[in-house]
């Protein structure tokens, strides 16, 4: 037997013991649903107490694993938010106290830690998350233990929950606006490139039931994993379209990959721009200059002119470990916590209950850096304004374009007639 | 059919990316037999060092090629670092070596998380690499050429450094039996060191490279791990001119697979082609006849 082979051997055992972890992971995870669904609505409220002069909320983002480099700045800003209510005195004149827990970019841990947190520290709502899969592992555990979540990062819609209110946009909040922008710019040919998994894939049937209705052709479509950066072989794809737009829907490290390689390529702003709606002031330095020029979707830019957002911006900078710059996700998180002492306040009482039957009178407020967003009691998300911004050289964003009013959320996309009740249905079946 | 000249090329730039990925790892585990899976950190070791290279030098055309050699020598030293405080009480543990190497993997990426901005840092890449040259019709990107031309320099100066130096002898005098090798006098243990920290640098030199295609992050090592060892394995353990052929021609069929099909569904048909040729030749495309018994 030589070396050679026994090296072979190793390696191979190596992918068994791999596969063995993944299989053991994933198992895992399955008990832990179980478990959660058995634990059942006994552990349910009563554990949260606040009867003394503080209340237990919870922080749940992912601080290690490959969705730290986006969470770790929607939990400092959770933190700078609780710092400042409770400078002003707190909810109910009851001052926060955080739990932090981590995710660990681990959708099980997500559910686990969920579950923790409501039945362990006995948290009156918890705050976080960012991927749709850590939302959709939350779901089950707070609708089950009727707890409180909420998630500040637009997403793909086609959900509503009692028990979590939704603080980022919904499809009509920003995918919607983006259509209705470069259909005033005239746009006839678009390139719709994703990364793979549900909210590309969601966004794009959207963009495509929705260019259809506006006279816009889809002239490609492309999709790359989330963790794969090399973008080359598609965006020769894109050049050889030449489409008059691109709807990016990449999300993360990616999106440099593809920048570069749109760069590389020859494309520019000025013939074949982008748009994209996961690129905002966290994210496009680490592009360099390649990125300027080209068009993003979002409520809230930092260089938005609005009575509260000055003093937002001044705080996050002075915040430890700020990254000096505010964005979209950050502002809604900021929102998600404001927005629940409003809740409490207006209905008097941190139970469950007492909260969404608050939510349903339909006036609760917020002077939000993005403007007065009103909280909709029945799908629990938030009016917003639709904004496009164009990325300068300082990586901030010069608006261009904005709706002309407020958009009232509508996750299900009910009160538009292009979007069939069948595909309604299929998408929603679809995201689980 | 116009699609032949263009993804030859994306391919082969792809590809060439793998194999300086996939060279140190050659070294480490196809000579010395270390699995290590901290090698992806490494490369983005060397990614950083480009990034702090350009913080001193902030011309970028300059900057590039003085962050080759800086990213060599500092993901070098890491590595040399893990052989002397780790991997050298385990050389005879192969699958105790996988799983520490997991967790110092683990913790250089968090400590990156710590120390850069989250969401990465960008590397310029020299204004002589805009553009592209054209090929038949078709617009390469220079980048591209670039990463070839790096890769084929990386082969050229480890294939000869191993030929024709003393150290390379030595090297591959304790591939093929170390035992013997130490009865002449040969100080494995320095062997050892030595090829580690080529091993390792060269994971750095593949770290500049991958801070011009995509993103520099705490999480870009993990990308390139997986599919480099694959590469080493599907070209034959120890064997250098099996690895380069191995990473061109992964490089291509990921490239012809996303053009005909999807980016996702690429990655799948790649990789599926690599299981089934080491089912049918699990020793991979050339073996290293060696002279020890073991």
């Amino acid at each position: 037997m030589s070396s050679t082979s026994k090296r072979m051997r190793v390696l191979v055992a190596t992918g068994a013991i791999g596969t063995a972890m993944g299989l053991v992971l994933a198992g895992c995870g399955a008990r832990a649903g179980d478990d959660t669904a058995g634990a059942g609505s006994s552990a349910a409220a009563g554990c949260v107490d606040t009867s003394g002069d503080t209340v237990k909320l919870g922080f749940l983002n992912s601080l290690t694993g490959g969705m730290a480099i986006s969470e770790k700045t929607v939990s400092n800003v959770l933190h700078m938010a609780a710092d400042e209510i409770n400078a002003g005195g707190g909810i109910l004149g009851k001052k926060i106290k955080y739990v932090q827990e981590d995710g660990a970019t681990d959708w099980p841990t997500f559910a686990e830690k969920t579950e923790k947190l409501l039945t362990q520290d006995c948290v009156a709502a918890i705050f976080g998350g960012w991927t749709s899969s850590s939302r959709k592992a939350v779901k089950p555990v707070v609708e089950k233990l009727n707890g409180l979540f909420f998630y500040p990062v637009q997403y793909e819609g086609l959900e509503s929950s009692p028990n979590i209110y939704y603080t980022g946009a919904t499809t009509n909040q920003q995918i919607i606006p983006a259509m209705d922008f470069l259909a005033s710019k005239g746009v006839k040919t678009l390139f719709l490139a994703g990364s793979d998994y549900v909210f590309p894939r969601t966004a794009n049937a959207i963009i495509k039931l929705y260019a259809a209705k506006l006279g816009i052709k889809i002239v490609g479509e492309e999709y790359v994993p989330l963790d794969k950066d090399d973008w080359t072989s598609q965006v020769a794809k894109i050049a050889a379209a030449k489409p008059d737009f691109i709807f990016n829907t990449i999300n993360g490290s990616s999106n440099v990959g593809f920048i570069k390689a749109y760069y590389d390529a020859g494309l520019t702003p000025a013939q074949t721009p982008i748009i994209s709606v996961s690129i905002a002031e966290e994210e496009a330095p680490a592009m360099g200059h390649e990125v300027t020029g080209n068009y993003a979707s979002w409520n809230y830019f930092q260089s938005l002119k609005t009575p509260t957002n000055p003093k937002f911006i001044q705080s996050w900078k002075a915040y430890p470990n700020s990254s000096g710059v505010t964005s979209d996700p950050m502002e809604a998180a900021y929102i998600s916590l404001y927005l629940y002492k409003a809740l409490v306040e207006a209905a008097g009482s941190f139970d469950v209950n007492a909260v969404n039957a608050a939510a349903k009178k339909n006036t609760i407020t917020f002077d939000a850096p993005e403007g007065k967003v009103t909280l909709d009691g029945e799908n629990h998300h938030i009016s917003k304004p639709g904004h496009i911004g164009r990325i300068n050289a300082d990586n901030q964003f010069d608006i261009v374009w904005a709706s002309d009013k407020f958009i009232e959320p509508d996750p299900y996309l009910e009160g538009y007639d292009w979007f069939p009740a069948d595909i309604r249905k299929q998408l929603t079946d679809a995201a689980g | 059919m116009d699609a032949l000249i263009p993804q030859l090329l994306n391919g082969s730039a792809q590809g060439a990316l793998l194999l300086l990925a996939a060279l140190g790892l050659s070294l480490t585990f196809g000579q010395m037999g270390v699995i290590n899976m901290a090698h992806g950190e490494f490369l983005m070791i060397g990614a950083f060092s480009a990034y702090l290279v350009q913080q001193v030098i902030v011309a970028s055309d300059l900057s590039i090629p003085v962050a080759l050699p800086v990213a060599f020598v500092v993901a070098g030293l890491f590595g040399l670092l893990l052989e002397v405080t780790i991997i050298r009480w385990m050389y005879r543990r192969p699958l105790d070596t996988l799983l520490v190497t997991v967790g110092v993997g683990l913790i250089l990426q968090q400590a990156a998380l710590q120390i850069f901005p989250s969401q990465g840092v960008p590397v310029e890449k020299p204004r002589w690499l805009d553009g592209q040259l054209t090929i038949l019709g078709y617009d390469w990107p220079l980048r591209q050429l670039f990463t070839i031309l790096l890769a084929a320099v990386c082969v050229a100066a480890l294939s000869a450094w191993l030929k024709y130096t003393s150290f390379g002898r030595r090297i591959r005098a304790t591939v093929h039996n170390r035992d013997l090798a130490e009865t002449t006098g040969i100080s494995t243990r320095t062997i050892d060191r030595l090829t580690f920290f080529v091993g390792s640098g060269l994971a750095g030199v593949a770290g500049v490279a991958a801070s011009l295609i995509g993103g520099t992050n705490s999480q870009m090592g993990a990308q390139y791990i997986i599919p480099a060892f694959l590469v080493v394995a599907a070209g034959g353990i120890g064997q250098l001119k099996g690895t380069i052929l191995a990473a061109w021609a992964v490089g291509v069929a990921l490239a012809f697979f996303a053009y005909w099909t999807t980016g996702s569904l690429a990655q799948v048909l790649a990789f599926i082609l690599v299981i089934v040729f080491l089912q049918l030749r699990p020793q991979g495309l050339f073996t290293v006849r060696t002279r020890s018994l073991a």
